[in-house]
């Protein structure tokens, strides 16, 4: 039995690492849910901001100030890929296809322009790390855990109280009828894709605060942050982050516990079970 | 035919001298087919889509690899074990994920998805792999041509041939309908006498096996497999990707997109340009979706309908009307959440009548058609059909005794045409036709409705009057002994509803016993020989039309209570 030092830290860095699904998975799930587009590219915008963030810091910049570049940036992409989505009125199976296409199509970008080699962002932040108690806390990591907190609760409220939200949920469930009730449903998927794209550049940052970056690293997140996403529930921009949270944790756990690559048997073990005793959740 | 001829031709490759390139070439392109064809013989057949692709190609992968490179046996005797090692895991979790009704496609998709994870998993950490990989080029393979790579075009190729045969046939049979109705809608396919259950699991475990085929094959060619290679998310993707290329809704289109990607992406990945050419690539792909949604082949999907021929006139069965029941429902409830739509509720139908069922809105008569039709289960009760107990019966066991019912709303199947849609009862009828039977069967109720000269329409070609008769004509065409009509006439003008009266008599003299459920009470007075009235979920009154109307309760529920 591992001591109860290496479980808090496994634990720890479950927590992390759930935090980062979650965030990944906000911008999904909302244009998932509410949009019905299965965008795929938006792990590729993901890396895209990762690295930006990367080459703007290697030229001087905190990276935190780079997303005042990257988040208007991502936002015009996402409301040009609605445009378009929408434009051709594609069906939901189908954007999973054609954001497969931009995924291909930013990957070669990135190869092109940083090569395919692993990349590390050097920054002031990257060895800040404090001790509680036994327990090593990294500054990166902690700060991702905040922003995917706070963005996640951000969404929520803002979906629940604004007019803004109430109209966008309408919309999902309904969208000529909302457009019936004077509700602006084209300008508002189009806003609606647009902070999805600049999920993604957030999400982008802290990739790049916390881990090494490489091409071929893109696919690598598809699987577990779709299943988040689905756990979570479609269009919920709560329901990843508590399941990531969730898959994190029982990753971390079972890495100590056994060997580290038993770890996704256990959470999606523990998901099939859920799915199965109580479909209606979900 | 055509199949064994083109296998043939492409057979003589190896035979032909060419550099061995062409032949591994050719063997890849292969491999894409059978996986992309078995992955939309269930996913795209049925709309049920699959992210787990992958995992059963793996699990064929690992069976082949652990009989062959570690039990040393001779190859062709692993592959029946690739097949059903996969199919025999379809199987299983088809029989757990198909039973949860409340299951949505996505969850269907998100489970195989959590499977591949959980295979992959215990893979790579049991004696099957465990973590080095598993080294084939010792296994011994049988030869069937001048050359290994020769050999191993040979076996994909009549795999290839064999899976898009088994997509050609499921496509154009029973199976393959069934599997379409419930692509467009599952409920009503199982109302209709489709056995949905069984059907998702044989496509699933058909799709499984041929995919774990194609695997064991695989692991041989490449001759080291290993865990990260196998399982990996581009498998699952691939799949998708090639089959909507093509086309899902065609036999033919996953093979023709197979083909076409792994064609492209060869040609791109391996130019001097490798990474020009797939941004390429992914823009090619951009433009094909955007431009022809419905893949390469999506415009030929339209199933060709067979030569309109007349079907024999049924026989003429008039049962006697008299007082012998049909349907005898006894003390049936059902509740919502805590609503009691339907309350201890007493019914009779007897054979040969037209049996109105009336009621103000709410009073629980779809949901007794729901509960008879076996949609809903009862929460207790007795339905006796002839003599049968249906309660606890499936949905399609239901309609094959011989019950039909239409919707309210009318729920075509919306991608296929008019004449399929009303040929699929026939198919899974009280006796079971062939398609080209079921077919002249659809053109007799399609003329009796007036519908004929739409039978190549889709649904969503016609207004609401003529879909409120093909649902008439979807339900006769069962040749059912009891027939529900679920508010057929509302929403229909003057002109129109004289003609669904019309309608509904002549379906009474061809012998079949009607519930008539209806708010239009000129209908229920001129059509009905007797009259049931529900309501709060209870039956309050029963007996002929016109006293029943005079009933000081059917008043009071109707219009409330008089206190002048």
């Amino acid at each position: 039995m591992p001591s109860y030092t290496l479980l808090g830290q496994s634990a720890l860095s479950g927590v992390f690492i759930g935090a980062l699904y979650g965030l990944l998975g906000l911008g999904l799930t909302l244009c998932w849910g509410m949009l019905r587009q299965i965008n795929l590219a938006h792990f590729a915008l993901v890396f895209l901001g990762a690295y930006l963030t990367y080459q703007l810091a290697a030229a001087g910049m905190d990276p935190f100030a780079t997303l005042a570049l990257t988040v208007p940036v991502f936002f015009l992409f996402g409301v040009a890929l609605h445009w378009l989505l929408a434009r051709f009125k594609v069906t939901p199976l189908n954007t999973l296809l054609i954001t497969f296409g931009f995924t291909v199509m930013i990957e070669s970008l990135i190869q092109w322009v940083w090569s395919a080699d692993f990349r590390r962002m050097e920054s002031h932040y990257a060895d800040v790390k404090w001790k509680i108690g036994e327990l090593f806390v990294p500054l990166p990591e902690l700060v991702t855990l905040g922003i995917a907190c706070g963005l996640a609760l951000a969404a929520w409220a803002v979906l629940r109280f604004t007019d803004f939200g109430r109209a966008m949920r309408a919309t999902a469930e309904d969208a000529p009828i909302a457009a019936a009730f004077g509700v602006n449903d084209k300008v508002l998927s189009l806003v609606l894709s647009g902070l999805c794209a600049a999920f993604a550049a957030v999400a982008g940052m802290c990739l790049a605060l916390s881990h090494t970056l490489a091409p071929s690293q893109i696919y690598a997140w598809v699987g577990v942050v779709f299943a988040v996403v689905m756990i979570g529930g479609l269009g919920n921009p709560v329901g990843p982050l508590l399941a990531g949270l969730v898959i994190g944790v029982s990753e971390g756990l079972t890495m100590a516990v056994a060997a580290p690559a038993w770890a996704p048997l256990v959470s999606f073990s523990l998901l099939i079970a859920a799915l199965l005793a109580r479909p209606e959740k979900f | 035919m055509k199949f064994v001829a083109a296998g043939i031709a492409l057979g003589a490759v190896p035979f032909l001298g060419l550099p061995a390139f062409y032949e591994s070439f050719l063997y890849l392109v292969f491999h894409w087919v059978v996986l992309a064809t078995s992955w939309n013989i269930l996913s795209g057949y049925s709309g049920y889509f699959s992210f787990g692709h992958a995992g059963f190609f793996g699990a064929g992968v690992y069976t082949a690899a652990v009989l062959a490179g570690k039990l040393d046996w001779p190859f062709l005797w692993t592959l029946p074990f690739a097949a059903a090692v996969p199919a025999a895991l379809a199987v299983g979790l088809g029989a757990i994920i198909f039973r949860v009704r409340a299951l949505r496609g996505e969850l269907f998709a998100l489970l195989t998805l959590a499977v591949t994870f959980v295979i992959t998993t215990v893979v790579l950490n049991t004696p099957v792999d465990g973590g080095p990989g598993v080294y084939l080029s010792a296994v011994s393979m049988p030869k069937l041509a001048p050359t290994p790579s020769g050999t191993f075009y040979l076996l994909a190729l009549a795999l290839a041939v064999a899976t898009v045969w088994i997509a050609y046939a499921v496509y154009h049979s029973r199976f393959g309908t069934g599997l379409f109705a419930i692509h467009d809608d599952e409920e009503v396919a199982e109302v209709m006498g489709v056995p949905t259950y069984r059907f998702k699991l044989a496509a699933f475990a058909l799709s499984c096996a041929l995919a774990g085929v194609a695997g064991g094959l695989y692991g041989v060619f490449v001759s080291y497999v290993t865990v990260g290679e196998t399982f990996s998310g581009w498998t699952a993707l691939y799949v998708i990707l090639m089959a909507a290329l093509g086309g899902t809704r065609h036999w033919l289109g996953p093979a023709l997109g197979a083909a076409a990607l792994t064609t492209l992406l060869y040609v791109f990945t391996t130019s001097d340009y490798a990474v020009a050419g797939r941004a390429a690539l992914g823009l090619i792909f951009i433009l094909v979706i955007l431009f022809l949604p419905q893949g390469l082949l999506g415009r030929f999907a339209q199933r060709k309908a067979l030569p309109k021929r007349a079907a024999p006139a049924p026989p003429v069965s008039v049962a006697a009307k008299g007082s012998e029941p049909i349907l005898v429902v006894r003390d049936v409830s059902k509740a919502f959440k805590g609503v009691q739509a339907l309350a201890h509720v007493e019914l009779e139908v007897r054979r040969g009548e037209i049996l109105g069922l009336v009621g103000p809105n709410g009073s629980g008569k779809s949901t007794l058609i729901n509960v008879v039709s076996g949609h809903y289960p009862a929460d207790g009760g007795s339905i006796e059909f002839e003599g049968r107990e249906l309660v606890g019966e499936a949905p399609h066991r239901i309609a094959r005794a011989g019950i039909a019912r239409t919707y309210q709303i009318p729920r075509p199947f919306p991608q296929l045409t008019v004449l399929e849609n009303v040929a699929l009862p026939p198919m899974f009828g009280q006796v079971v036709m062939d398609r080209a039977a079921a077919e002249a069967e659809a053109w007799r109720w399609l003329e009796f409705t007036g519908l004929a000269s739409k039978a190549a329409h889709r649904p969503d070609a016609l207004n609401l009057h003529q879909r409120k008769f093909l649902e008439l004509a979807r339900a006769l065409a069962a040749r059912p002994r009891l027939l529900f009509l679920d508010e057929v006439l509302s929403g229909l003008t003057a002109a129109e509803m004289d003609e669904a009266i019309h309608l509904i008599r002549a379906i009474r003299e061809q012998g079949a016993t009607i519930v008539f459920v209806e708010h239009v009470m000129r209908a229920v007075m001129e059509l009905t020989d007797r009259v049931v009235v529900l309501t709060h979920g209870k039956s309050i009154a029963a007996g002929a039309p016109r006293d029943v109307m005079r009933d000081p309760e059917v008043i009071t529920a109707y219009l409330g209570t008089a206190h002048a």
